[in-house]
């Protein structure tokens, strides 16, 4: 297993698209330190040979037939959204 | 006879059908009570009165009509505010969410519907289901209706503590780790973990999606059997949800007397466990042999891994569900982002609270390139080995008996290190990452007048029996008859 010092989080931080401020990236560091340190004693379980389990269950592909039902209409779908226009999402500028 | 709001849905349906009370009394009682003790519980987000009201009268036409929807028509129950209803607010308890309002309804909320309960209330929980004590909600701590310097305990702890509060009647949360039957533990009420895939997730927010359940807090056993008769069922909304052929769950406690053959796995009996829990659980254990029942130990010899393991896979479909949150489409966005992708950055940094960020950047971690395999892989090859210990343990046994809960409820602002926290879910976590059933119910007090719960793990879509090995515990016992006293 590899050190809990591993853990560089700015690299996570960036992956994880957060920003984290200073003080929560030192105590982050220091509370998942110790969560990983823990984790550590999996290293000691054999399992070799062994399958993993995505699910407890064995979960198969469920298709369904491609058949056009009622679903929300355009303002249920934009009620939530933070900002919009003519039925459209309104966003920064992606491109300059 | 207990106030009405204390009473289990077994016996006001029994009132509702001879006409001697109404859906709209009985709905008018539980808001009372529920105005006059949530500034001391703080159980609930939100709740709507007007709303739950008008759902009561509904009900009362019915019934009147001689068109009783069943036991459930005009029961007020509530719900966990990780459950979709439409029109109402959905919040995880979470910033990010704070004024969301749920375009549609989650499958047990449609089913709950189509079984006439009036739907009542948005119920607190830690943020995104996140946590053992209601702490890490982002509006406000819940406190224990047997002692409000007390949590009662989570993520669902808003559930369990409106229920012991008498502000519902039954309620709904939802278990990743433990989050019905720990809170269900610490509050004095009956809290059900359904077998995975046997309750619908679409309208569930999703944490850990190969984890995550729903299920029924209620005061009874035979509640919980009503309540999961309503919700249980294939759905074809939840790709996971399983086709199997559901019960009449309250029929089946009447034919299931036993004697049954127990295990007690050796694991859970160990540090860390106060001496009070384990008399009691002890106590329960006598019983049960002296109902007729043998008594096995058992080994589930890798206990000690399932936090670890749990800790990996939950956090990493965490940081995989929890990504959605981008403050683009709905959700906290920013106004103080630089261009799109800062916007990204500070919509999260500012929507989520501590736990929730401590969570994503672990599950990140955990799935990053150069430790994918050490650890997550790793995980995952352990839950294989977890499970398979159940499966072994069962070729002998019918169920299993553990304490729920290592610990009685604690001060609220007790835990504040991360890792002392996740602790409190040693005996819950194995079930999640098995996918079994369990059931939490109350089996004594601590000298501290602190309810204790007894936890039973059935097999895989045996609910039925699961419900009648805990019933037979209950009926032996009066532990559901003492409320908490609340001024």
């Amino acid at each position: 297993m590899s050190a809990p010092s591993d853990l560089n989080i700015d690299r996570v931080a960036k992956l994880a698209r957060i920003a984290l401020t200073p003080e929560e990236k030192a105590i982050f560091s220091q509370q998942l330190g110790s969560v990983l340190h823990h984790i550590e004693q999996l290293g000691q379980v054999d399992v070799t040979g062994v399958e993993p389990s995505a699910h407890a269950f064995a979960v198969d592909n469920v298709w369904q037939e491609d058949v056009a039902r009622p679903g929300l209409t355009v303002e249920q779908a934009l009620r939530n959204a933070p900002a919009q226009r003519d039925n459209m999402i309104v966003v920064p500028k992606v491109v300059e | 006879m207990s106030e009405l709001f204390f009473q289990p849905i077994s016996e006001l349906a029994a009132r509702l059908d001879t006409k001697e009370l109404s859906a709209v009394e009985l709905t008018q009682a539980v808001l009372a009570r529920t105005k006059a003790v949530e500034p001391q519980v703080g159980a609930f987000n939100s709740f709507d009165e007007a709303d739950a009201l008008g759902q009561a009268a509904a009900s009362d036409t019915r019934r009147a009509a001689g068109q009783s929807l069943g036991a459930l028509d005009g029961i007020p129950v509530g719900l966990k505010d990780v459950i979709a209803v439409k029109d109402q607010p959905l919040t995880a308890s979470s910033k990010m969410l704070a004024n969301f309002i749920s375009p549609y309804d989650a499958t047990v909320t449609t089913r709950l519907k189509a079984a006439g309960a009036v739907l009542h209330g948005r119920l607190n929980c830690d943020e995104f289901a996140m946590g053992s004590s209601t702490e890490n909600s982002a509006f406000q701590p819940t406190r224990n209706p047997w002692d409000i310097t007390r949590v009662p305990g989570g993520s669902s702890g808003g559930s369990s503590a409106a229920l012991a509060a008498g502000e519902a009647i039954a309620t709904l949360g939802s278990d990743t780790g433990g989050s019905i039957r720990q809170p269900a533990a610490l509050c004095g009420v009956v809290g059900l973990k359904p077998t995975y895939g046997l309750i619908s997730r679409y309208g569930l927010i999703a944490y850990a999606s190969s984890l995550d359940q729903i299920g029924p807090f209620t005061r009874t056993v035979e509640d919980a059997a009503i309540v999961l008769g309503a919700i249980a069922g294939h759905d074809e909304r939840d790709s996971t949800s399983f086709k199997a052929a559901i019960p009449n769950y309250r029929a089946e406690l009447d034919t299931r007397r036993g004697p049954w053959k127990l295990g007690i796995p050796k694991e859970y009996f160990g540090e860390g466990l106060d001496p009070e829990i384990g008399a009691a659980v002890e106590q329960a254990i006598a019983f049960y042999k002296n109902q007729g029942c043998e008594i096995r130990e058992v080994s589930l010899p890798h206990t000690q891994y399932c936090l670890d393991a749990y800790y990996i896979v939950a956090t990493a479909e965490a940081s995989s569900n929890l990504a959605r949150y981008d403050g683009i489409r709905y959700g906290h966005r920013s106004k103080h982002a630089k261009d799109v992708v800062d916007g990204y950055f500070q919509s999260r940094a500012e929507g989520f609270g501590a736990e929730v960020k401590r969570r994503i950047i672990l599950g990140t971690y955990v799935l990053s390139s150069g430790y994918y395999d050490a650890y997550y892989l790793r995980a995952q090859k352990v839950r294989t080995l977890i499970r398979q210990d159940f499966i072994n343990a069962y070729k002998d046994v019918d169920a299993l008996i553990t304490p729920t809960s290592p610990i009685p409820a604690f001060k609220l602002g007790e835990k504040s290190d991360p890792l002392t926290m996740y602790l409190c879910d040693i005996y819950t976590i194995g079930v999640n990452l098995a996918g079994l059933p369990a059931i939490s119910v109350p089996c004594g007090f601590t000298k501290g007048q602190l309810p204790i719960g007894l936890q039973l793990i059935g097999q895989p879509f045996q609910e039925a029996n699961l419900l009648a090995i805990a019933q037979s515990y209950e009926r032996g016992h009066a532990w559901s008859a003492k409320h908490p006293n609340l001024s």
